[in-house]
């Protein structure tokens, strides 16, 4: 294709743009949202999780419909005869039966209600924390920058599960306490992220502006600065939403967790471990219910941190014109150049550029 | 000789920061109150007379300053005290119990650099082929993954099917490598995919970013300028500039290592450190546990200095001062 034809080709979207009505400005979040809404893996993503939080919320709602109880065994149609747990499907039990004969399915959703409130409030608070933290520490630098720093480094670096055991022993297990260790444990990354943007942020024309014209710095920071972080914080605090499910299901799964009969993904599975050999339904479906919902936060913070960068943009419209290219080609090879055959071409092309 | 000057004041700050961690560690054990500790070794129906004889006999009557200058000095003879339970020593519990955990880290290690930074760079060089598609979806299901999600389904699927149709080789538990390299490859094979999984991933997606970042950069069109062949520009010019900020991540996550050592000797009973400290959990044995979080330590500062010496070895721009 030479260069003319390509011009020929910009300038017709151009001409479709403009007789579709005159272009608005758009901000960067419905850039963001408009470009992850293309990509189908985030939607996917987003989806499993909205239906996951809708689950766990109506997990109560499940449990009337099964008619099982979330914490009651059913030793008669829960159990086969040598008492082991009775496979999916068996009874009324759509996924089977736990150890001594409760509702897997049921919970399994409840199990989710504990994941995803401890992932999603301990990364909203340690996003808050560690927000405050890189700001202050990047922004005022020399000694308190040195010893945030320090700090954050040390907590990065030290092994948690370690730390977990000492204060499982000490305060005794407790969902405060796996909130309080995750917490602890998950504002570091997010302080040292911050930082290193603030550092940079800081030394921009605005800001000196801001300054000049009597800003203090708290004014600065969470006026000036803040604003441009979080984009940033974001995808972070949505890849620690996985980091913070699986935390939690670790420490339970080691007894530091959530204690039975109170049902965890973690603690169910430590459970399961004793019977393997005879219900594996036991051990794949809270396996796969943890999986899908952190893959699926996992899948959806990347999505947005490529939505959030402008290059993956530019990817995006070069793999479309080379698209474009290979159909026009195709096109041209098949109809030997009738006159409909740079349409194709032209018009995804314009649908591109309207997008 | 600048080398030495360095080691000496890193093992210093080092030695400070065991000294911390050993200081909080040791003041947990007055975050519970005295008479908790004794009403569990001395049983329930315990008269109080025993109780004050069970709290004499560990020396928690006396003043803290006192335990505490006894604890310290201990731990600089290196004795990390005694178990409530059985007695014994915690340093020949540990030391009894560091063969597995020794095996697994190297080994698990090993597997780790070896598959991450291979798909890694492989992933690079060959961006947005089907096999660096594929690897990117495998990262974020490894790092979806607890440790010990993978090591139950290794187990459930793996090793459980295979030993019942009489195929004895995978086992759990652990062998050493004097009763047999075979036994001993059987015995940890299954333990170090588990724990590479999970550090693979973060290994694979770090190494590929920083490799595209670095095939990017102007020297390396430079050197394919000059008519060197793709592996030589690939190997000699990108991966060594592309490995530093791994080499620094190195030492961040050899701490969360020994978390992932718990899960997976806790998972395969291998019977290691991690393993005997999680029992320890369940009996309340607060010296024990203290014992592992100094020995955790000390090995995270280590490690740190060994990895902040590669760096320097790698990246000529960063001098050792």
């Amino acid at each position: 294709m030479s260069i003319t034809e390509v011009e020929f080709e910009a300038h017709g979207a151009e001409e479709a743009q403009l007789a579709a009505g005159p272009v608005e400005g758009r901000s960067q979040w419905q850039l963001t949202w408009r470009r992850l809404r293309r990509d189908w893996v985030s939607m996917i993503a987003l989806t499993v999780i909205v239906i996951m939080i809708v689950l766990a919320i109506a997990a109560p709602a499940i449990a009337a419909l099964t008619g099982h109880a979330v914490d009651t065994a059913y030793p008669v149609t829960g159990e086969n005869e040598v008492g082991n747990p009775v496979g999916p499907g068996v009874n009324g039990f759509l996924l089977g039966t736990d150890s001594t004969g409760r509702d897997l399915l049921v919970r399994i959703f409840y199990g989710a209600r504990i994941s995803l409130f401890v992932g999603i409030v301990t990364t909203a608070i340690a996003s808050v924390l560690g927000v405050s933290i890189g700001l202050i520490a990047g922004y005022f630098g020399g000694i308190v920058d040195a010893i945030l720093a320090r700090f954050t480094d040390a907590v990065l670096a030290f092994p948690y599960v370690v730390l977990a055991l000492a204060i499982a022993v000490v305060f005794g297990p407790s969902l405060t306490i796996i909130m309080v260790l995750i917490t602890f444990f998950s504002w570091a990354g997010i302080a040292r992220i911050v930082r290193g943007q603030t550092l940079s942020i800081k030394e921009k024309e605005y800001i000196e502006a801001a300054r000049s014209l009597g800003a203090g710095p708290f004014r600065i920071m969470f006026v000036d600065i803040l604003p441009n972080l979080i984009a940033p914080v974001l995808v972070v605090a949505t890849l620690y939403i996985p980091n913070a499910v699986v935390f939690e299901s670790t420490l339970s799964y080691l007894g530091l967790g959530i204690q039975p009969p109170t049902p965890s993904w973690g603690n169910m599975l430590a459970d399961a471990q004793n019977f393997y050999q005879v219900a594996w339904w036991y051990l794949v479906f809270p396996a796969a219910a943890l999986l899908i919902t952190t893959l699926a936060f996992n899948l959806l913070g990347d999505g947005i941190r490529d939505a959030l960068d402008p290059r993956t943009e530019r990817l995006v419209a070069a793999r479309r014109m080379r698209k474009a290219q290979r159909q026009r080609r195709k096109a041209k090879r098949g109809s030997a150049g009738s006159a409909g055959s740079a349409a194709p071409g032209a018009g995804s092309l314009a649908a591109g550029a309207g997008q | 000789m600048a080398i030495v000057g360095y080691l000496i004041r890193r093992l210093l700050t080092g030695l400070i920061v065991v000294w911390l961690v050993a200081t909080a560690a040791f003041f947990l054990f007055f975050a519970r109150p005295v008479i908790t500790v004794a009403h569990q070794l001395a049983g329930r129906a315990a008269t109080p007379q025993v109780i004050n004889e069970v709290i004499a006999n560990l020396g928690l009557n006396q003043p803290i300053m006192t335990q505490y200058w006894h604890f310290l000095n201990n731990l600089i003879h290196g004795n990390l005290g005694y178990s409530y339970f059985s007695g014994e020593s915690v340093d020949t519990m540990l030391k009894q119990d560091l063969p597995p955990t020794i095996s697994l880290v190297i080994g698990a290690t090993l597997l780790w650099l070896i598959v991450g930074l291979g798909v890694g760079v492989i992933s690079a060089t060959r961006a947005r082929s089907l096999f660096d598609r594929v690897s990117t979806f495998g990262v974020l299901v490894g790092l979806s993954m607890p440790a010990f999600v993978i090591g139950e389904l290794l187990i459930g699927f793996v090793f459980q099917p295979l030993y019942s149709h009489g195929f004895h080789f995978f086992n759990t538990g652990y062998s050493g490598i004097t009763s047999g390299v075979g036994p001993f490859f059987g015995h940890m094979i299954l333990p170090w995919i588990t724990l590479a999984t999970i550090q693979a991933a973060v290994y694979t997606r770090l190494s590929r970013g920083q490799l595209l970042e670095t095939l990017g950069e102007d020297y390396i069109r430079t050197a394919r300028a000059k008519g060197l062949s793709e592996r030589r520009v690939v190997f000699r010019h990108a991966v060594r500039a592309a490995l530093t900020p791994v080499v620094s991540q190195l030492g961040v996550d050899l701490g969360q290592l020994l978390g992932g050592v718990v899960v997976v000797e806790a998972v395969f009973g291998l019977g290691g450190i991690g393993q005997v400290s999680v029992e320890a959990v369940d009996q309340d044995n607060l010296p024990v546990i203290i014992g592992f979080v100094i020995i955790a330590a000390l090995f995270v500062v280590l490690a740190n200095i060994v990895v902040d010496l590669v760096y320097a070895a790698l990246d000529p721009r960063v001098r050792i001062t």
